[in-house]
């Protein structure tokens, strides 16, 4: 057994572990702390991968933005442990059978793809480097990079209209 | 020895194809287990991201950069919907005080 593999076997193991904890850890700024602990394993991942790039993305826009939204919305509701909605013990149930339903198929599918043999391409270990990406973004990918700016707009339009109070509600 | 990547080492793309499953199936059974509107989306979250690190492992085992850009894209969405939810979810908070999905139930009647 190789060092790489126990690495990425470590890793992978941490991954679903602290995955598993957001969902089954019942107070609700717990499980934000546990998806940020899962995001940086899956950062982990991407470096183990070479994918550098994606790497510090993934830390900048998953674990600095969108989680920094999600805990300022939850300090914001002032949710804690007492008001917190429970599921009935049937809808336990059913939701780990449909998940375990779900996983036995798609392993039984997926285990039986055939690959074929890696042969490293030469360049293989600067390939998720900036200067690779954004070449390929400006080049290949420039409509939907393009699109993606009108889609933010759209978001951040829709964020402020939503969030805004009726000024009859103010008067 | 300098290894090209991880995959010369040993690691099939079946170990990550393996790990991004049950990523995806944590986040399904998430989204069917809570009730607390807030963690059904961080559970899309994780949804996505097990997408995400099947599309880098697939993208580094063929060598193509194309993968590793669509999870960019796919990160530009989330943080899209993220924003979006969020901010229903704080006007739902607002007018009914709890952040019970099954308030959404009401929209039937």
């Amino acid at each position: 057994m190789s060092t790489e593999l126990i690495i990425a076997t470590v890793l992978g193991g941490l991954t679903i572990g602290s995955s598993l904890m957001v969902v089954l850890s019942h107070h609700p700024v717990r499980s934000v702390l546990y998806l940020i602990v899962t995001f940086f394993l899956i950062t982990a991942n991407y470096v183990l991968m070479n994918a550098q790039f994606i790497a510090i993305v993934n830390i900048i826009v998953y674990a600095g933005a969108i989680m920094v939204l999600f805990l300022f919305v939850l300090m914001l509701l002032n949710l804690s442990k007492e008001n917190e909605p429970r599921s009935s013990l049937f809808m336990k149930i059913a939701a780990a059978l449909a998940g375990g339903a779900l996983f036995l198929v798609l392993f039984s599918v997926l285990k039986d793809a055939v690959f074929t043999e890696y042969v490293a391409v030469p360049g293989a270990e600067s390939m998720g480097l900036v200067k690779n990406l954004g070449h390929l973004l400006f080049t290949k990918y420039v409509l939907p990079f393009e699109v993606s700016s009108i889609l933010f707009i759209a978001a951040m339009v829709g964020a402020v209209l939503l969030a805004k109070r009726d000024k009859q509600i103010i008067e | 020895m300098v290894l090209a990547t991880i995959f010369e080492s040993g690691v099939g793309i079946e170990f990550y194809m393996l790990l991004a499953t049950a990523l995806f199936v944590i986040g399904v059974f998430g989204v069917l287990y809570r009730k607390n509107a807030i963690i059904l989306l961080m559970c899309i979250e994780l949804m996505l991201n097990a997408v995400n690190l099947l599309l880098v492992a697939f993208s580094t085992y063929f060598g193509k950069a194309d993968g590793q850009l669509f999870v960019f894209f796919i990160m530009v969405v989330a943080a899209a919907e993220a924003t979006v939810g969020l901010s229903i979810l704080v006007l739902v908070f607002r007018n009914a005080r709890s952040v019970d999905i099954r308030l959404f139930n009401k929209l039937k009647d």
